[in-house]
């Protein structure tokens, strides 16, 4: 399957020959688990089966919750109650699912920031980084669908608003936001709607993930230094990695146990740390909390959202340019959108040849400021907007824009990198000798 | 064979042309339904009209009814109210346009084309702040005595005209008349 040269299955008893001959299915599973993976791979490469287990749990408990839940405007609060209370172990199977979005999530900031620096997106990764972000899309879009389920004020009010992006787009827009929500507002039409969405999205979410392991099982994993594993033979190809099983599997699920007891601490002790108390209060249409904030993992996206106001020189640029098409709400629901499409192009805005960020010294630095950014962002989203905090947005949310689309192109055009390994087998030498012990599978 | 090659191709291709054409149609016809059952139903697009008795409303005091899902904002004002929202300029609002479906399309955002009443005593709106469909707080709320949103932070006079903050636009008017001295229909 891989282009890198390794063993592939060979069935061995009267059944697996028989069996393979009719269905290689065996021959698959093995190849995939079996594939060559480059031996230098650090901590940070543990946060995609982070994630698949993460999308295996919300499944799991998702399914098992849909077999108490209620998606009727009158009745879809209580009966969440209701899997609080009096289903046996409810509770623990919500919290579970609510956390576990938070933890796919961060799971999923870390595994893309993780791509970002290491250079995972170039070439010949760029389709595995575009499906990475329709998963991250989907992701997005059930999420948002799953916290309006339990019809609490933040749900309720967070649907409004949210829907209200799409009223945002001239012309169309009212017609639109119609579509999507059913009739002139939230209602029991939405609600509906949004739990059979809910339900779907995480199946799309799983084909999209076996294509991006495809992807990248038909280019390799790759690895802290950029460089490529050696195909020139079976025999170099060896030197540079290991096989997936069991080298990684048991690396990465050593990883997952400490993830996973970080996690059930929390889903034990702190479970709504990370929920807003406003959404323990039934949905009433009549009345908006007193602020509206988005779940953590959408607020740097939020900030950007409000930080182009009418005040802003390239809003009222927009509003000139376009004939008053483009006012400030829909300049912000492009920004916002934007800034996803940006990062999704950096295959193509990123001109340096050199992969990883660990041998570019300017672009370490432009980097860190990125992830400073992503944080900054973010805690300005969960601020009540005055006028200092609309200072911040701004100019964090130019700063997002300008690491993509100016500092990328232009760093590999004026920056030196320092020396690259000639091999991932040179790179892990350095790191652990050549003793004995460098190549286990010998 | 050999004169028949161009016809050969000619059909071959109709065949190719029309099989795609058909599978375009029919993938459309077959996609269509299950696009269109998320507009809104015929029930809900059926409650269109609603009538409120207001003649319990007394002056600076507002009702909030629900109509097509979105709270309305029925409110008596006051003298004060009226004085005030009838003192501002036009050419000073950031909207100029009355977002009133009553009055002729275009017409400006004098408090007189807010109104339901030419007294001015009657302003019905639909209570959703036109940035992103907060409900704003009302009872002189805000730095002009009319509305304030708490998302984030739009202020109205007492016309529920947009004054300061991020929303484009004037609270919206529905289509509303008083049917006799104490009934308002809207839709």
């Amino acid at each position: 399957m891989a282009g890198i040269p390794h063993d592939h299955y060979e069935p061995k008893s009267g059944f697996e020959k028989w069996l393979h001959k009719r269905l290689p299915i065996v021959g698959l599973l093995y190849d995939t688990l079996m594939i060559p993976t480059p031996k230098n791979l650090n901590w940070m490469w543990i946060w995609g089966i982070v994630l698949t287990f993460c999308l295996i749990l919300q499944i799991a408990t998702g399914i098992v919750l849909a077999m108490h839940y209620t998606p009727n405007t009158g009745l879809a609060f209580a009966s969440v109650e209701h899997i609080m209370r009096d289903v046996r172990g409810g509770d623990m199977i919500r919290y579970m699912h609510m956390n576990g979005a938070t933890l796919f999530f961060i799971a999923v900031y870390l595994h893309i920031f993780r791509g970002l620096y290491y250079g995972s997106y170039k070439a010949p990764r760029e389709v595995t980084w575009i499906i990475g972000m329709l998963i991250y899309l989907a992701m997005m879009a059930t999420a948002f669908m799953g916290y309006v389920l339990p019809w609490g004020q933040m749900s309720f009010w967070g649907a409004t608003v949210i829907t209200g992006l799409f009223g945002a787009i001239p012309g169309v827009g009212p017609t639109i936001q119609a579509w999507l929500l059913g009739g002139p507002a939230v209602t029991n039409a939405t609600l509906n709607r949004f739990f059979s969405l809910h339900y779907l999205l995480p199946f799309v979410i799983a084909a999209l993930v076996a294509v991006h392991i495809w992807a990248f099982h038909s280019t390799g994993n790759n690895n802290p230094t950029g460089v490529e594993v050696r195909r020139t033979s079976k025999a170099d190809a060896e030197k540079d990695t290991v096989p997936f099983w069991p080298y990684f599997v048991l690396k990465d699920l050593f990883a997952l146990a400490l993830i996973f007891t970080i996690f059930f601490a929390i889903v034990s002790y702190m479970p709504n740390y990370f929920g807003s108390p406003d959404n323990y209060i039934e949905a009433n249409p009549m009345k908006t909390p007193a602020s509206i904030e988005p779940e953590w993992y959408f607020l740097p996206f939020y900030a950007i959202l409000r930080a182009f106001t009418q005040d802003v020189w390239v809003v009222q640029l927009a509003h000139f340019v376009t004939f008053g098409l483009v006012d400030a709400k829909f300049f912000g629901v492009l920004a916002m959108f934007g800034a996803i499409a940006v990062m999704a192009l950096a295959p193509w805005l990123d001109t340096s040849s050199v992969r990883s960020g660990k041998y570019r010294p300017m672009f370490k630095w432009w980097f860190a400021l990125l992830v400073i950014d992503f944080v900054v962002l973010m805690w300005c989203g969960s601020q009540f907007p005055t006028a200092i905090i609309g200072w911040v947005s701004l100019i964090a949310a130019t700063y997002w824009f300008a690491y993509f689309l100016i500092i990328l192109p232009l760093l590999g055009v004026i920056e030196k990198p320092t020396k690259i390994p000639a091999t991932i087998e040179d790179d892990f030498n350095a790191h652990y000798g050549t003793g004995g012990s460098a190549h286990p599978a010998e | 064979m050999s004169q028949a090659e161009d016809h050969q191709g000619t059909r071959r291709d109709f065949l190719y042309y029309a099989t795609a054409g058909a599978a375009a149609v029919t993938g459309g016809a077959a996609i269509w339904p299950l696009i269109d059952q998320m507009n809104p139903s015929a029930d809900v697009a059926a409650q269109a009209t609603k009538e409120v008795d207001v003649s319990s409303i007394s002056a600076g005091t507002q009702l909030t009814v629900s109509w097509l899902g979105k709270p309305i904002f029925i409110r008596h004002r006051t003298d004060k109210e009226i004085k005030e929202g009838r003192a501002v300029k036009v050419a000073d609002l950031p909207d100029q346009n009355a977002e009133n479906p009553n009055v002729p399309a275009g017409s400006l955002a004098t408090d007189q084309n807010r109104t339901v009443d030419a007294d001015g005593k009657w302003l019905v709106m639909i209570g959703i702040c036109t940035h992103l469909g907060c409900v704003p707080l009302g009872n002189n709320a805000g730095e002009f005595d009319g509305w304030f949103c708490p998302c984030h932070g739009s202020q109205y006079d007492t016309a529920g005209r947009i004054r300061k903050g991020p929303a484009p636009r004037n609270m919206d008017i529905p289509v509303v008349k008083f049917t006799d001295a104490k009934t308002i229909k809207l839709g």
